[in-house]
């Protein structure tokens, strides 16, 4: 089977990053606290490219702040282990932390317009990573960044280098972004809904260059959408995230072609289609993340599932691994307890 | 079709809601070539508007004439501004005060010096001290809202509370008490009086757009490239919060204009009368009020008339810069 010879190509080699066991617990005085990320575990290995995928409040974001050691200082607990290359990012000191950003972590934010100074040029954005990491002084810096531009698809970059960012357009806002993010050359690249902000023409593009910059350089990326399109045509293992906790893990072919977890059947559920049937309906997941049940004792997306069972309400589900998957669910899709009332869309056809 | 009763023309509705997009279009292209030269900054995009803004044109052509007589009084006085050169027309009762005479185009004061002279020389007094007082509260109150913007915390708390002490007096008051403890008055009590009275403004309105650029998209994004505090600070935080300490600057201008002449009216300012002073000039006129209220009313429209200036500069100047009136 071709899928499973895929498996073994990605699973294969050293994790380059790998998350186990992160909590991030949020806590102001006198209030409860609130897990918004609950003991999750993924790896990465170079070249790889890792989706995380969620709706708004399912602690996507905050996973990758926490790993960025990007969260503010007071009123969160992260525990767990970020363990990169032998280093335990978690338990480095801030200063230490920071010089590792943006030289062997590198990060790209959703909207590109309000991620980049508005006061300051681009070129100077770009040479202050460069003089920053690698001790250049601008001057010396500018050729590289003017090589960065190049690489990263903007054009006259020698005439960009000077604008500033309001002067350029969106998608090359996100491609400046881009050439910061990567100008020291990072072996893990985080990309928080990186397409987000921008037009559909511009995020396809958006998202070959970044496959292109994964693939030359053997970079690892994490990508963190709630696009599911994105993660069909970039990721080789995608993580379905769900109220602070991976649901289900599964390489994109086989999530696409068989998604288990009822959440994962939802999302795929309420995209459109090109082979559907014209006319056909959408079907969202009812409800919201804020109708969500404690982990402690139940399935934190029992009350949205069109299948929940009564040990959905009373039990937490646990994280059954089976290889390159992985699924939290007592009823998953197709399975004996079935409901037959299914929505029928179960089979997706290869991406 | 009710609502087409000259008859349907397939397509007619779309072509004109295309021409209308394709208008739409062409009014954006027009006002993007101007935008669209290489390394045009923000400032310089507030430039372009605030030049065709007649307001600031009005407020700037005041700031500018103010500000050359009073570089170049030694040069536009028509006579030395000490010297009593209508004393013998200064006479004890039928006319004490010389009016407007060949030469002294507005007549001299009560020891026979010649007004217009003494006008154009004490601007340099206004000045100066309108300039130091702002400058030095600028820098005072830039250190404060720094410290506590930038770092938050308990430095914030220390530091905004010092500052709400110091709001908490009314400015002009605070600036009277802290003239009135200098031992000798001169023209630099005043300015120390006026630049502690407005500090606590610079310090609290900076401190306010800091703390929104701590926690803006660009500030993460530069530490998310393992950017240092300090260029985070000054380079990414700073210039970003400096817009409304900018404005605010121009219009304490204006107000330090007038509380410089107020401390110099009740005798707070430099007592040394061979040094001219609009304030200083008003309190003295004071005592002719009822005779000769054109002592009175030259120093006044002068100290009006520049606290105009720099209003309408300022106001203007905030409307350029703030995002929410950009078209």
């Amino acid at each position: 089977m071709t899928t499973r010879a895929y498996a073994a190509d990605t699973r294969s080699g050293q994790a380059l990053l790998s998350v186990r066991d992160l909590s991030v617990v949020f806590q102001r005085h006198g209030e409860q606290p609130f897990a918004a990320v609950d003991g999750v575990s993924f790896e990465v290995r170079p070249g790889q490219t890792v989706g995380l995928v969620g709706e708004s409040g399912s602690g996507k974001s905050v996973t990758s702040l926490a790993i960025m050691g990007l969260l503010p200082a007071r009123g969160n607990r992260v525990t767990g282990v970020a363990d990169f290359d032998g280093t335990d990012l978690l338990k480095l000191s801030s200063g230490d932390m920071r010089d590792r950003r943006g030289k062997d972590l590198g990060m790209i934010f959703q909207d590109p317009l309000s991620s980049l100074n508005p006061v300051v040029p681009i070129g100077v954005q770009v040479t202050e990573v460069l003089e920053r990491h690698k001790g250049m002084s601008r001057k010396a810096a500018m050729p590289k960044a003017r090589e960065m531009l190049d690489k990263v698809g903007i054009p006259d970059p020698d005439r960009r280098l000077k604008d500033y960012p309001h002067q350029l357009s969106g998608g090359m806002r996100q491609r400046a972004l881009i050439a910061m993010a990567l100008a020291c050359e990072p072996r893990v690249l985080i990309a928080d809904e990186p397409t987000t902000a921008l037009d559909v023409t511009i995020q396809a593009q958006i998202l070959q260059l970044l496959g292109d910059l994964v693939r030359d350089s053997g970079t690892a990326l994490i990508m963190i959408t709630h696009d599911l399109g994105v993660v069909a045509g970039l990721c080789d293992e995608v993580n379905v995230m769900y109220g602070g906790r991976i649901v289900e893990r599964g390489l994109r072919h086989d999530l696409f072609a068989a998604p288990r977890h009822p959440y994962t059947h939802g999302l795929l559920g309420s995209i459109p289609r090109l082979d559907g049937q014209r006319g056909e309906p959408l079907i969202p997941i009812p409800g919201s993340v804020a109708d969500n049940l404690p982990w402690d004792h139940a399935c934190a997306f029992a009350p949205r599932c069109f299948q929940p069972i009564d040990v959905c309400r009373s039990q937490t589900p646990g994280f059954v691994e089976d290889g390159a998957s992985a699924l939290r669910c007592h009823n998953p899709v197709g399975s004996p307890h079935g409901h037959t009332a299914q929505p029928d869309h179960a089979e997706v056809n290869d991406q | 079709m009710t609502d087409n009763p000259k008859g349907w023309k397939p397509g007619a509705r779309r072509k004109a809601k295309i021409d209308a997009l394709a208008q739409a279009a062409g009014q954006v292209q027009d006002a993007g070539t101007v935008a669209d030269t290489p390394g045009v900054s923000l400032i310089a995009s507030a430039w372009r508007r605030l030049r065709r803004d007649r307001v600031f044109l009005i407020g700037l052509t005041i700031t500018v004439l103010f500000l050359l007589v009073a570089l170049f009084a030694p040069l536009l006085a028509p006579h030395d501004p000490t010297a009593r050169l209508l004393l013998d027309k200064v006479r004890p009762q039928s006319n004490p005060i010389p009016g407007p005479e060949p030469g002294f185009p507005l007549g001299a004061d009560n020891v026979g010096r010649d007004l217009l002279s003494r006008l154009i020389v004490g601007s340099r007094q206004t000045l100066l001290v309108c300039v130091f007082a702002t400058l030095f509260s600028l820098i005072g109150g830039l250190i404060l809202g720094t410290l506590a913007g930038a770092f938050g915390g308990w430095i914030d708390s220390v530091v905004m509370r010092f500052v709400d002490i110091m709001l908490s007096i009314p400015s002009l008051l605070l600036a009277f008490s802290v003239a009135a403890m200098a031992a000798r008055p001169s023209q630099w009590t005043v300015i120390l009086a006026i630049s502690i009275a407005y500090l606590p403004i610079f310090a609290r309105l900076l401190r306010g757009s800091m703390l929104a650029q701590r926690h803006s998209d660009h500030v993460l994004a530069a530490r998310a490239l393992g950017v240092k505090q300090a260029p985070i600070i000054f380079r990414h935080m700073l210039p970003n919060s400096l817009g409304p300490v900018i404005v605010q600057a121009t219009l304490v201008l204006a107000t330090a204009v007038i509380d410089a002449a107020a401390l110099s009216f009740l005798g707070l300012g430099n007592p040394d009368d061979r040094q001219p002073e609009w304030g200083q000039m008003l309190g003295a006129a004071q005592k002719y009020i009822y005779d000769y209220p054109h002592l009175a009313f030259y120093p006044a429209a002068c100290i009006i008339l520049v606290a105009f200036g720099f209003t309408l500069m300022g106001e203007s100047l905030r409307e350029a810069l703030d995002p929410k009136s950009r078209r």
